[in-house]
Order: structure tokens, then C-alpha cells, then sequence
């Protein structure tokens, strides 16, 4: 088993997925031939001819509607949307259909749909192409948004975004594609698509990040170890439904939080995550919740762009802010 | 210069608006009068529960509804020209082409009468619910002929959008994806003139509607949308060149909003008298009745039977609908997802709670 990169891990996916279930399908600009603009899909329409690997005429709206077509008529579409900020003119079929059909039909029509997005900034990409939206998919009733941070874990939760019977936006932290290899065994075990994963044990304070942030958050921890400083982390990596549970208990334990986020910070996530802190570890929290995200502006053009992004040094500068408050 | 490609629309009627036939090549399936008296019963009994559905709401009785006055031809051709596992992707009038498919008339009362249940039809169970966000459910037709023909079904998928939503983008890509993936799709553009307020020279400066489809490289034909046997003949002709994978087609079926846009608008608004009046000389039920009568195989004695009967099956689904009791207000977590999420029951519980109070 060779060590694979995080893109690498959704191509490998896909292909299980692809080989076990006839019905699943993988449609979007450029997923044909051409293995997509990240190279996720490369060589699946190879493998899996034509008629499992769709390119699609260049239209957001197309593939979002046929996707929704295709699912609720027994298939099991993987979108791809090129990037994030061409995911806009889905949203009226992910908000007002996808998220809807079981509801609306009470069960009668359902759709099983995965719509993968690759996600946020820092790549010094064009303009459009670096956003971080996810909390505009978590405030849709009936959909699930999931967000890997590692190769095993978009393996496993890609695998478990497919099998699942509801629509999941799989959004793909795009920096961090090729940041490192792991070993990743093609065994078919799915992760869970509600639990939250606790990449790190710490006693002083709970560090609650998700995408391309677990990196610098995990930086932060290494560097305050240093320091005397013991940072627990936690990747939420499944957004909606968001697992509580896991964060109160770190919160209980460490009486701090900190939460960082790319997303800009007004209804970003990390503010429903505060908001239940806030509702329910009251009296377990020894400082105020700290939140490190992107500034309250579309994310600037690279000149700007890392000026923009949670850095270690602000994540540090947020924690030593809460251990001074008490 | 040189031409590299011409495009013409064919008009499609068969009766006059006097009831005469102006061809002598009727479709095989107009040859048979007791077939088209059947439909025209049908037609009948649309306009009956139409009728009773306008009345409940003004009396309370019925949230806000969208009638179907005047479009009976159009969706009892549509309806009755499709087979029961084709898939029907309607916006939200559409009841006729609906009852002709085993949807009940008592679940579009419910729909209306604030109740997801009206859409769990108990008839086609592949069909789409009704569909608000104009134009959308083109695209979702249009990904259902896909799973057809990529499954080597022998199903066509059809979607019925009005003049309005012939603006959509939505509709634009169903035509264009229906044409690039050679798709098994028949695009029913209901012209009834009106979109709300805005009539249909506003919506666009293209001479017809179902010229749309010729971008898209499907085959297209404007109807006569109150002609029953013009509505039925186009139909049948799209389905079978879909269904033996020829590819889709644009109808587009010209008709006249005779109502309201729904139960909440006042078209006395925006539109004439003289205009509505002139619509009703045109209307559909006029016209297939005079031929069926001159014919010798339909009277004013059956008509009133037959009205009988009508308002008799109308008057058991208005009762079944009226004693359909509210839903569980667990009902509205329990069919979002699958299995409950765990974040969500705490919501559930909540309501319960408040139930119990």
C-alpha cells in the first residue's frame, strides 16, 4: 500500500464506490477525459467508460439539476463543481429539491446525491475560486456537510457520503490536496457522518477547526506544547449534523475554546458552535469563546489572501487571550 | 453568403373553434369517438373539481390555489398520451394530466389545504410533485430521461413549464442538456398567455415558444392547446420519437389562462374583459363537445348525467380531504432525512414537549 495524498484518496474512493454500485455515477465539467480540473476523477471515465463518467455542457445550474433528476429516479449522482464560487447558481436545486424531495413527498421520492466542491483559499487562484461557503450549505434543513482534513479521512467520509441515503455536500479543503501522504487502505470501511474527530488530547485549552485549518490549528497546538500549553483539537469534519457532543465534552475538560474558521465570521459556523456553548457549557467555560476566522470581506486576490486566512500566530495570540482571561 | 441552416415551426389543430375538423388525416387514436368522449369526460371532470376547488378556498375551506380553468385540452392529451411509467415532472396546475395518472384529487386538496401529504401521490410513484420555483423541474425531467437512457429504459420523461417559465434559464438547460445528451424528454410549454401580470409578448421576442427547442436541437411544434386532438396527436408523436430514442421535443401548447393566477391575484388587474370574453369563445370543452355532439355520440342528457357523477366524485374527495386529520407535528422531522439525526431529536423532543402542553 503506497502512501497517497488527500486528492488522490477521493479519486480511490470514487473508484470503490464506482465498482460496487452500478448505480453511481459521476457527472460535471471536464470529469471525463480530461480527470477533472484536480485530477480527482483521472482515469475513472477510463475505467468506467462514458456512461459512468458524464461531462456535462458547461452550466452549474445543468449539472445541479440533473443531478437531482438522477437521483430521485434511482441513480446515485457524484457532482463535481469545479469550484467553489461557481456552486452559486446549485443552490436553488440543492436548497429548494435536493434537501426537500423526501420531505415534501413524505419518503415517497428521495435523493441520495453527493455534490463535491473543492473548497477555500490559499492557493493563489483567480478570482471566484477560493471561497469558504460551507455555512450557506449548513443552514439548509436536509442536507449533510462534510469537510475531510486528511487522506484516510476523505476516503472514509467520501465513502459514507456516497452510501448515504440523503444529499451530502462534500466540500474538499483544496490547499491542502497535495499537502502530505498517508497510507491509506482501499478496504471500503466508511467513517461515521455525525461524529467529530479529536485529532489531538489537551487539558488547557479546546482548539474546534475543520478543512485546510486543521493544519495551521495543529501547528498551534505543536508550538504551544512547547510553551507549557495543552491544546486539545478537534476536526468537526462533519459540519451538519454537527456532533455536539464531542466538543462539550473537550469544553468540560479544558474550560477554553477557540474556534477558527476560514469562512468569514458573521454567521460563519463557528458561530452556531459558540452559540451552543454558549446555551449549554456556560458554567464550564473559564474565558470566553475566542473565534479566529476570515474577516467580515470577500476573500482578497492573493496579494492579500494569507493576510485574510487564520494564521498560527493568530491562533496562538487567540489562546494566550483566553488563558489570560482566567 | 450562403445559408448553413433554416428552421421552420409547424402549427398543429385539427378542430376549429367552431368544433369543425379542418383536416381530413385524423390520428388513428381520434378515429375511435367513444375514445374521445372518454377524454372529454375526463376534461369534464377537471372542470368540475376545478369549480369546487375555487369555491372551498373562498370559503375558507382551502389555502391559496392555482386553477386550471381552460387548460382541460392540454392536460388530458398530455396526461392520457403518456404511459404510466413514464415520468411527469408538472409545475402546478396541472390536475388533469395528473388524474389521467392515478394522482388523486383529494392530495392536490391536501397540497393546497397546507399538507406535504398531498405529494406522496398514490399513483405514479415516480413522478414529481408539484413544482413552485418556476421552470426547475425541467432540469429534474430532463436528469430522469438521463437515468432512463442510461439504464436502457424505454421511458420518456416530461416536463410541463408556461410561457413564463419558458424564461427560465432552468428551462433553456433542460433544452440544451436534452439535445447534447440525446435525451428521452418532452418539453410542454402551456402558453396561457399570461405570468401573473406580464402577458406572453413580454416575455420574450421570439415569434413562438417552441422555437426555444431548436437551439437545442430538438424537434419543435407549436399546438393548438384547446384542440384535444391536436394536444394528444403532438403528444403522441414526441413520445414515440423519444421513446424510440430519437431524441426530445419542445410543445408548445397555445391556450388561455381563463382564471386567476391562483386564488390570491385579481387578473381583472391587468388584463381586459373584451379579452377574457373573446378566450372563452375559444375555450376547449366548446368546441371538442360541438364535434362529439355533431358526431351523434354525446348529448346534452349524457352531459348532465355525466356532470352528475362528476360533482358526486369531486364532493367523496373534498370529504376525504376535509376529514384528513392534521399530521403529527413529529411529521415534519421525521421524513427529512432518513434516520433522524441525533442533533435534530433534541428539536423533535421539543415539539413533542409543546404538543403535550
Amino acid at each position: 500500500m503506497a502512501a497517497i495524498t488527500l486528492i488522490e484518496a477521493i479519486t480511490l474512493a470514487l473508484a470503490h464506490e464506482m465498482e460496487a454500485d452500478p448505480t453511481v455515477l459521476i457527472l460535471g465539467e471536464d470529469v471525463g477525459v480530461n480527470g477533472g480540473v484536480f485530477r480527482a476523477t483521472a482515469g475513472l471515465q477510463q475505467r468506467f467508460g462514458d456512461q459512468r463518467v458524464l461531462d456535462t455542457p458547461l452550466d452549474e445550474t445543468t449539472i445541479a439539476g440533473l443531478t437531482v433528476g438522477l437521483a430521485t429516479q434511482g441513480m446515485k449522482p457524484i457532482a463535481e463543481v469545479q469550484f467553489d464560487g461557481f456552486v452559486y447558481p446549485m443552490l436553488d436545486h440543492l436548497i429548494c429539491h435536493a434537501a426537500r424531495f423526501r420531505n415534501r413527498t413524505r419518503g415517497r421520492l428521495t435523493c441520495p446525491m453527493v455534490l463535491r466542491v473543492p473548497w477555500g483559499g490559499g492557493i493563489r487562484a483567480p478570482e471566484h475560486h477560493s471561497e469558504a461557503n460551507e455555512s450557506m450549505f449548513t443552514n439548509v434543513p436536509g442536507l449533510r456537510v462534510v469537510m475531510p482534513s486528511s487522506p484516510q479521512r476523505a476516503y472514509g467520509l467520501l465513502l459514507a457520503a456516497i452510501r448515504d441515503p440523503d444529499p451530502v455536500v462534500y466540500m474538499e479543503p483544496k490547499r491542502i490536496y497535495r499537502q502530505y501522504k498517508e497510507d491509506v487502505p482501499d478496504d471500503g470501511e466508511a467513517l461515521p457522518l455525525d461524529v467529530c474527530f479529536v485529532l489531538r488530547d489537551g487539558s488547557d485549552v479546546t482548539l474546534v477547526t475543520w478543512g485546510a485549518q486543521v493544519k495551521e490549528t495543529l501547528e498551534a497546538a505543536e508550538k504551544m506544547a512547547a510553551e507549557g500549553i495543552s491544546a486539545e483539537v478537534i476536526d468537526v469534519a462533519t459540519l451538519k449534523p454537527l456532533d455536539f457532543d464531542t466538543i462539550h465534552e473537550s469544553v468540560r475538560k479544558t474550560g477554553r475554546c477557540v474556534i477558527v474558521h476560514e469562512a468569514c465570521r458573521t454567521a460563519g459556523f463557528g458561530a452556531e458552535i459558540a452559540a451552543r456553548l454558549a446555551e449549554h457549557a456556560m458554567y464550564d467555560l473559564v474565558a470566553p469563546v475566542e473565534r479566529v476566522t476570515g474577516y467580515d470581506v470577500p476573500i482578497p486576490l492573493f496579494r492579500l489572501e494569507m493576510k485574510y486566512l487564520p494564521s498560527v500566530e493568530k491562533i496562538v495570540a487567540a489562546v494566550q487571550r483566553t488563558l489570560a482571561a482566567s | 453568403m450562403r445559408t448553413v441552416a433554416t428552421f421552420e415551426i409547424d402549427y398543429i389543430q385539427f378542430l376549429g373553434e367552431d368544433g369543425r375538423l379542418l383536416r381530413e388525416d385524423l390520428p388513428e387514436f381520434a378515429k375511435d369517438p367513444k375514445a374521445l368522449v372518454a377524454l372529454f369526460k375526463q376534461m369534464l371532470l377537471v372542470r368540475s373539481f376545478d369549480t369546487k376547488a375555487v369555491a372551498l378556498q373562498r370559503t375558507g375551506k382551502l389555502g391559496t390555489y392555482a386553477s386550471c380553468l381552460g387548460h382541460e385540452a392540454t392536460h388530458i392529451g398530455i396526461g392520457s398520451a403518456m404511459q404510466l411509467d413514464d415520468v411527469l415532472a408538472p409545475s402546478y396546475r396541472e390536475y388533469g394530466a395528473q388524474f389521467v395518472r392515478g394522482v388523486k384529487p383529494r392530495e392536490v386538496l391536501l397540497y393546497w389545504g397546507g399538507d406535504e401529504r398531498g405529494s406522496d401521490f398514490s399513483g405514479p410513484a415516480h413522478d414529481y410533485p408539484w413544482c413552485v420555483p418556476i421552470g426547475t423541474q425541467c432540469l429534474h425531467a430532463a436528469g430522469a430521461a438521463l437515468a432512463f437512457k442510461l439504464r436502457k429504459e424505454p421511458r420518456v420523461a416530461v416536463a410541463m413549464v408556461g410561457d413564463g417559465g419558458s424564461s427560465k434559464s432552468d428551462t433553456y438547460a433542460a433544452i440544451n442538456s436534452a439535445g447534447a445528451y440525446g435525451l428521452p424528454f418532452v418539453l410542454c410549454i402551456i402558453n396561457n398567455q399570461w405570468a401573473i401580470s406580464v402577458p406572453r409578448k413580454s416575455q420574450t421576442g421570439a415569434r413562438t415558444l417552441a422555437q426555444k427547442g431548436i437551439a437545442g436541437g430538438l424537434e419543435c411544434v407549436q399546438v393548438d392547446g384547446n384542440d384535444l386532438i391536436a394536444v394528444r396527436a403532438a403528444m403522441d408523436h414526441a413520445l414515440k420519437l423519444a421513446r424510440a430514442g430519437h431524441g426530445g421535443s419542445v410543445l408548445e401548447f397555445v391556450t388561455y389562462r381563463l382564471s386567476d393566477h391562483t386564488t390570491a391575484d385579481d387578473a381583472r388587474r391587468y388584463r381586459a374583459d373584451e379579452e377574457v370574453k373573446a378566450a372563452w369563445t375559444r375555450e376547449p370543452l366548446v368546441r371538442l363537445r360541438t364535434y362529439l355532439t355533431a358526431l351523434g355520440v354525446w348529448s346534452e342528457t349524457e352531459e348532465l348525467a355525466w356532470r352528475e357523477v362528476c360533482n358526486q366524485r369531486v364532493d367523496e374527495e373534498v370529504n376525504a380531504y376535509l376529514q384528513t386529520p392534521p399530521p403529527p407535528v413529529t411529521d415534519m422531522f421525521d421524513y427529512l432525512y432518513e434516520t433522524l439525526p441525533l442533533d435534530l431529536a433534541a428539536q423533535r423532543d421539543d415539539a413533542i414537549d409543546w404538543e403535550s402542553r
